[in-house]
């Protein structure tokens, strides 16, 4: 075959990226419990996966795709059918990095992240496109896969050593919808979601946080259920009741104990939550912030609301300065923190928009579902600042450099937490699956990008 | 002179052997005889489990009482509980039958069919979306074909032939939507699935071949789809032309598991040659299957252990109960509910899930009732039913817009794209695949969390009119205390539990309407409703 001709080259050097896709290639033709690909595979790898510094991440997802032009892939060259009124992309703190004048204050902190310009899967179904981006798969075959936050859940939540008293995996504030989160590795994985909105006086926190019954109240209805719960002491050695008790007693703590100021706002200075916005999706990246600073391996925050056929542009004059101000205040933060360095932080959403504008009713200046080629930042955790990772041709329809699929994305940002693409997965029949696609020959040597070594 | 020999010798080894017997009850713990014979045999099956319990030693646990039965039944059934009307009603009534009688007018309740409705969409995965990608529309029309087919009580091996040998359109023909739901519609994959759902076995294994796979995937090589002009209708029909992928390298000829290549004429319709083989008396798997199947829903465990996966290397908790309950299945004209009928009158269904002190560690058996979960839905459903607050359950994806009557249980939502976090925390089935493990009763500490001190279940305690009414009603604390028990665990409350509670009302400084709305918090969180037992 042809890497085993390579690899007796005597001194060939390899690159890391041609290793790693050696070694994947590999493991295509081997068999996938081939002990060689894998030790090929592995020590391509190392550098990036066993230095993996990142211990949160925080996904920032824009449900129903936002349109790439009119973000961070703007094309002011294309024309107004392209562009619309959006034509004067401004300039970052990076030279050569523009992004869209509606983000002014993300401009300012361009050295903190990168752009990946080349993403792209070709599917433009929001189910099927948000079933990609979260599990890194590709749709088809039995199985349905985790999502990432479910994965990270897996890896680094209760089983991976995690000893926090908050949910390893936390959605802000809805779940996400449209696909199963855990897939096949089970339930216990899925997100915990706030529920309620970070932006009210008080924000009550399902289960964790009452509106109406104080921890006194709470105190006397637990003493009253300790003594009428005759079933719970006769059948106290029964393994299902005792498993039940033991939440119980640790629900009880939870809510009486520290866990909840985590969701209390009361020790931010006003000024830095008006900074953020004082709304759902502003209040929502600072609660962000205060939850990696606990320790949460995996925050997500659902911001709906991004699946703009119609009129976009009135829309987005609304949505940009919500999303400049949220994302750009976390960044800062994290970075003034010391937290950006083990902190992923990554905006995408399932596909971008079409380029061209559909200026004709009943759209009146919508855009289309995009699969093709769309857009997304990402920062820290070990991801370099200031970069532009692909490219797309003048009118942003094509990636023409560098593309990153669904599968290099996810395996990188894994890659940073630690967690090897060819780590096992816990299958309820026991069949061999990975933690990447990558990891099982399943996709094809042109659908491959690579893992994102040029920002890492 | 010799026969008294003989006699003594005799005696001799009768007294020795029930000296063993006495030093093993006595010193090594065995059983004592009687906790055998107290088993009550009310049928067959109980005649069959109690051999079963003999050769492992283990004596079961007693029968349970009028109160646990009551309400054990009406959640296994029909996800529901009793009304506090049908609690008294059935502990008042003295006749020897009552248990029966009650068994047979579940059985052919309406909440039946819904419950077991929700059993099977989630085997058959009926989803609007990903996976399954049915479409709301055709997920309402089978879900609703479901339930009628099980109300009407629709002959076993008649509902499977629909479900696998119709044609036409996925709304006008609700079972076509069977070979709709699947990912890719491959012919491998559609036979590992039948295999599964309706054998109980997994193809894609050992002791299965590659060979065998394929052979059974041969018969689903001719299914035809095409659109209409009717936007997301689809027709699924037989297509004679159809070729199979070639990548896939099936043979030519299907294969039955059992038997030998087929040659079946171009013009006939494979799949009613596999549907004819499957639902055949002969078949070791079909009728097995099932009825492992409705013991594992009631019981909790298969007599086959999971339920669907049968191997030889995996074998069942007794081969006579099961070959027994076969055999019932095909006799009975594959009416499935007298199968149901046979196992909620047994006596083995009614232990008591209490353990002696020789069935403790029974696991694996059926010596005493298993204490599980109430799962996702009826939990929900059963809090809904005492606060009389119901749940609205919308799918905003895909359009158009999914809303279900608000009155709607979840138990008979019929699209398991539509979704709830409640129903997600707490373990309903994702419909991802057919396996039943898919669906889960493991607690966690976000459900403590979540009955404990949520805004969600709060508010049904607080605006629910039922428990207000009660608590509010001009009668006694003694009444309010009786009738909040009977509502939530189905049962009247102890003098005991009287006496905590009333203490708790009297306690200074507390207002009783309170101090009332936390003695139902507190019921709703006790283990004893939130289990099954």
């Amino acid at each position: 075959m042809k890497n085993e001709e390579k690899n007796s080259i005597p001194g060939f050097a390899l690159t890391r990226r041609e290793a790693l896709k050696l070694g994947l290639w590999g493991m295509a033709g081997f068999f996938v419990s081939d002990f060689l690909s894998f030790s090929i595979f592995a020590d391509a790898l190392k550098p990036v996966f066993s230095g993996g510094k990142a211990k949160s991440v925080i996904q920032i997802w824009l449900a129903g795709g936002p349109s790439h032009l009119d973000t961070f892939d703007p094309k002011p060259g294309a024309g107004y059918n392209y562009c619309g009124p959006y034509n004067k992309p401004i300039e970052t703190n990076v030279d050569g990095i523009q992004i869209c004048q509606m983000l002014p204050l993300l401009a300012k902190q361009a050295d903190k992240y990168s752009i990946i310009r080349g993403m792209t899967h070709g599917n433009n179904g929001h189910e099927t496109a948000a079933y990609m981006m979260q599990t890194g798969r590709k749709t088809g075959g039995n199985l349905v896969y985790p999502g990432i936050g479910a994965l990270v859940s897996y890896f680094k939540g209760y089983d991976g050593g995690y000893k926090g008293m908050l949910p390893p995996y936390i959605t802000v504030t809805s779940p996400l919808g449209r696909f199963s989160e855990a897939g096949f590795i089970g339930s216990r994985y899925k997100s915990f979601s706030t529920g309620s909105d970070p932006n009210r006086p008080l924000f009550a926190v399902e289960g964790i946080i009452s509106e109406k019954i104080k921890n006194d109240r709470l105190a006397s209805r637990k003493a009253l259920l300790g003594k009428i719960d005759t079933f719970g002491s006769l059948m106290a050695s029964d393994p299902a009741v005792a498993e039940l008790d033991n939440f119980q007693e640790q629900a009880y703590s939870v809510i009486t104990g520290d866990v909840g100021k985590a969701f209390q706002f009361t020790e931010e200075k006003n000024e830095l939550r008006d900074e953020y916005g004082r709304n759902k999706f502003g209040q929502s990246c600072l609660l962000a912030r205060r939850l990696v600073e606990r320790g949460v391996p995996f925050v997500t925050i659902n911001d709906g609301g991004w699946d703009h056929h119609k009129q976009i542009f009135p829309e987005l004059n609304k949505r940009l300065p919500v999303l400049d101000k949220g994302v750009a205040t976390l960044l800062r933060e994290l970075a003034e923190r010391g937290l950006l360095d083990s902190t992923v932080v990554y905006v995408c959403g399932e596909f971008g928009r079409t380029p061209k504008i559909l200026w004709e009713a009943p759209w009146n200046g919508g855009r289309g579902h995009y699969g093709k080629a769309f857009s997304v930042l990402i920062a820290g955790g070990g991801f370099k600042g200031g970069r532009l990772l692909g490219k797309t041709d003048e009118r942003g329809e094509t990636v023409t450099e560098r593309p990153v699929y669904p599968w290099d994305l996810n395996t990188g940002i894994l890659g940073l937490l630690g967690v090897s693409p060819d780590a096992k997965l816990p299958h309820p029949q026991g069949k061999d699956v990975f933690a990447s696609a990558l990891a099982s020959g399943e996709i094809p040597e042109k659908e491959r990008g690579g893992i994102l070594n040029e920002i890492m | 002179m010799k026969s008294i020999y003989k006699i003594s010798i005799l005696f001799v080894a009768i007294c020795i052997l029930f000296g063993c017997r006495q030093f093993c009850v006595n010193f090594l713990g065995y059983p004592p005889e009687e906790q055998f014979t107290s088993f009550k045999i009310n049928n067959k099956v109980d005649e069959i489990v109690i051999k079963e319990f003999r050769k492992r030693d283990i004596p079961p646990s007693p029968t349970c009482t009028d109160e646990v039965f009551i309400r054990r039944v009406y959640l296994d059934t029909g996800g529901i509980l009793p009304s506090p009307q049908d609690v008294r009603n059935f502990l008042a009534d003295k006749s020897p039958e009552k248990r029966k009688k009650l068994v047979d007018k579940l059985l052919s309740s309406m909440d039946f069919a819904d419950y077991q409705a929700l059993k099977w969409s989630d085997i058959l995965r009926i989803k609007a979306e990903f996976p399954s990608n049915l479409w709301p529309q055709a997920a309402q029309v089978y879900h609703r074909w479901l339930r009628e087919s099980i109300f009407r009580n629709k002959p076993y091996n008649k509902f499977v032939y629909e479900l696998l040998t119709s044609n036409g359109s996925n709304f006008q023909v609700p079972p076509v939507n069977f070979y709709r739901a699947f990912q890719e519609r491959k012919p491998d994959e559609i036979a590992e699935n039948i295999a599964l759902v309706f054998m109980g076995i997994r193809l894609d294994r050992a002791p299965w071949t590659e060979k065998q796979l394929s052979g059974m995937a041969a018969f689903f090589t001719k299914i035809g789809y095409k659109n209409t002009f009717e936007w997301k209708e689809e027709i699924v029909y037989f297509n004679p032309e159809a070729k199979a992928d070639p990548k896939l390298n099936l043979p030519l000829k299907p294969v039955p598991l059992n038997g030998k290549p087929l040659d079946i004429p171009q013009d006939k319709d494979p799949r009613i040659v596999f549907a004819d083989w499957l639902i055949a008396p002969a078949n070791p798997w079909f009728a097995k299957c099932a009825v492992n199947r409705v013991w594992y829903w009631l019981l909790d465990r298969g007599i086959v252990n999971p339920s669907d996966d049968m191997r030889p290397d995996n074998p069942p908790w007794s081969p006579e109960l099961l070959a027994f309950l076969e055999k019932e299945l095909v006799s009975h004209n594959y009416d499935l509910k007298h199968i149901y009928r046979l196992i909620l009158n047994s006596n083995t269904y009614q232990l008591s899930s209490m353990s002696n002190e020789w069935n403790v560690s029974d696991e694996n058996g059926f010596s005493r009732y298993r204490i599980r979960r109430v799962d996702a839905e009826t939990l929900i459903d059963i809090i809904c039913q005492i606060t009389a607050v119901p749940e609205k359950y919308t799918s905003g994806i895909p359009e158009p817009y999914t809303f279900l009557p608000s009155s709607i249980r979840a138990v008979k939502i019929p699209d398991g794209s539509i979704s709830s976090s409640f129903l997600d925390m707490f373990g309903r089935s994702p419909r991802n695949t057919s396996f039943e493990a898919e669906k889960t009763l493991s607690p966690s500490l976000l459900q403590a969390l979540h009955i404990f001190n949520s805004g969600h279940i709060q508010r049904k305690l607080d605006q629910g009119p039922v428990i207000k009414g009660i608590i509010s009603d001009k009668k006694g604390d003694d009444y309010k205390i009786e009738a909040l028990y009977l509502l939530i665990l189905s049962r009247y409350p102890t003098a005991g539990e009287r006496k905590i509670a009333e203490d708790y009302i009297k306690a200074p400084n507390t207002k009783p309407y309170d101090a009332m709305n936390d003695l139902a918090w507190a019921l709703l969180n006790t283990k004893e409703f939130i289990l099954k037992h």
